[in-house]
């Protein structure tokens, strides 16, 4: 096979794997409609666009004040150990990971869910943790919400990120509590499932605090 | 009761997104720092936002299932990704003229 074609095979391939939805690889017959349906509910979805336009002004707002002060961005940027932040992405993202296996073992019922979930809180535990020694280290070398525009945003957007992934943490709480019982039924689901959706969204909000936080100057 | 036939989970398009997204992750890692492209930041900044924003599309294609979600969802996700991200760019790029 010619060494060119790897690259493009490779591509392809990928391609081919995304395609597949999860419902082709399992085979429910419960019933379940399992095509164009919104997970968990309308409710939960206004909610999280609300709340991405809500960050997505943030964002604006910070780029803003960047005009006349990118030295001065740049400069508290690199005070920001971007370690803490790489290893929070990787904590949430794999969280999220472990959250859509513990929504599809939910949904097949079994105790494996709780696996998920528990994993899933681990990683949202750590997160926590983390920003607690990084919020400390910086505040032991001086640097407050008070020390420039910059490090204000820093602390407001990242702290109520925190306060998103508390909520977040509640909602796996009781989704491993729920998938602990012998029973469940479609709101159970429904609820695991809102929970979830609620979950990516705190791991997408970092994302882009991430890149424009520690890593854009 | 409900019969479930599994494919390897190996090839779960979520594992898949994932480490996708973990890849993404160590680009705009390696991009953040002292990356210049001969003293130029702007294409970093612009290469940075535009992975920041692809991992958003691929978070909620593959994580939030929008992939079997209503077109109308799915669209005002999408519009989100792409606005948000040409305004901060925008605005990033014009502080730097």
């Amino acid at each position: 096979m010619p060494v060119r074609s790897l690259p493009l095979l490779s591509v392809a391939w990928m391609r081919n794997m995304l395609e597949r939805s999860p419902q082709d690889a399992t085979l429910v017959m419960s019933g379940e409609h399992t095509h164009e349906r919104i997970p968990g509910e309308a409710a939960i979805w206004v909610f999280i666009l609300g709340d991405m336009l809500m960050f997505a002004a943030f964002f604006g707002q910070f780029a803003w004040d960047r005009i006349g002060r990118v030295e001065l961005y740049a400069h508290s940027q690199q005070q920001l150990n971007v370690v803490f932040g790489a290893v929070n992405t990787l904590l949430l993202l794999t969280g999220s990971l472990f959250v859509v296996f513990g929504v599809e073992a939910f949904r097949s019922g079994g105790i494996k869910a709780r696996l998920w979930f528990a994993a899933a809180f681990a990683c949202a535990l750590a997160f926590g943790v983390d920003k607690v020694l990084e919020y400390g280290s910086k505040w032991a070398a001086g640097i407050t919400p008070d020390t420039n525009i910059f490090f204000l945003y820093y602390y407001m957007f990242t702290g109520i990120h925190a306060l998103h992934l508390c909520i977040g943490m509640i909602f796996l709480a009781r989704m491993w509590v729920l998938a602990g019982r012998l029973t469940r039924d479609g709101r159970d689901v429904r609820f695991a499932e809102i929970g979830a959706s609620y979950w990516h969204l705190v791991d997408l909000l970092w994302v882009v605090l991430f890149a424009l936080l520690y890593l854009m100057n | 009761m409900s019969t479930v036939i599994r494919r390897s989970p190996m090839l779960h398009p979520a594992l898949i997104a994932w480490s996708l997204l973990m890849l993404a992750t160590a680009i705009s890692w390696w991009l953040g720092g002292n990356h210049d492209f001969g003293g130029d930041r702007r294409y970093s900044i612009v290469a940075i936002a535009v992975v920041a924003f692809a991992k958003v599309h691929l978070v909620g294609t593959y994580f939030m299932e929008l992939r079997h979600a209503p077109p109308l969802l799915k669209r005002w996700f999408g519009t989100w990704i792409v606005v948000t991200c040409t305004v901060v760019v925008a605005l990033y790029l014009a502080a730097m003229q």
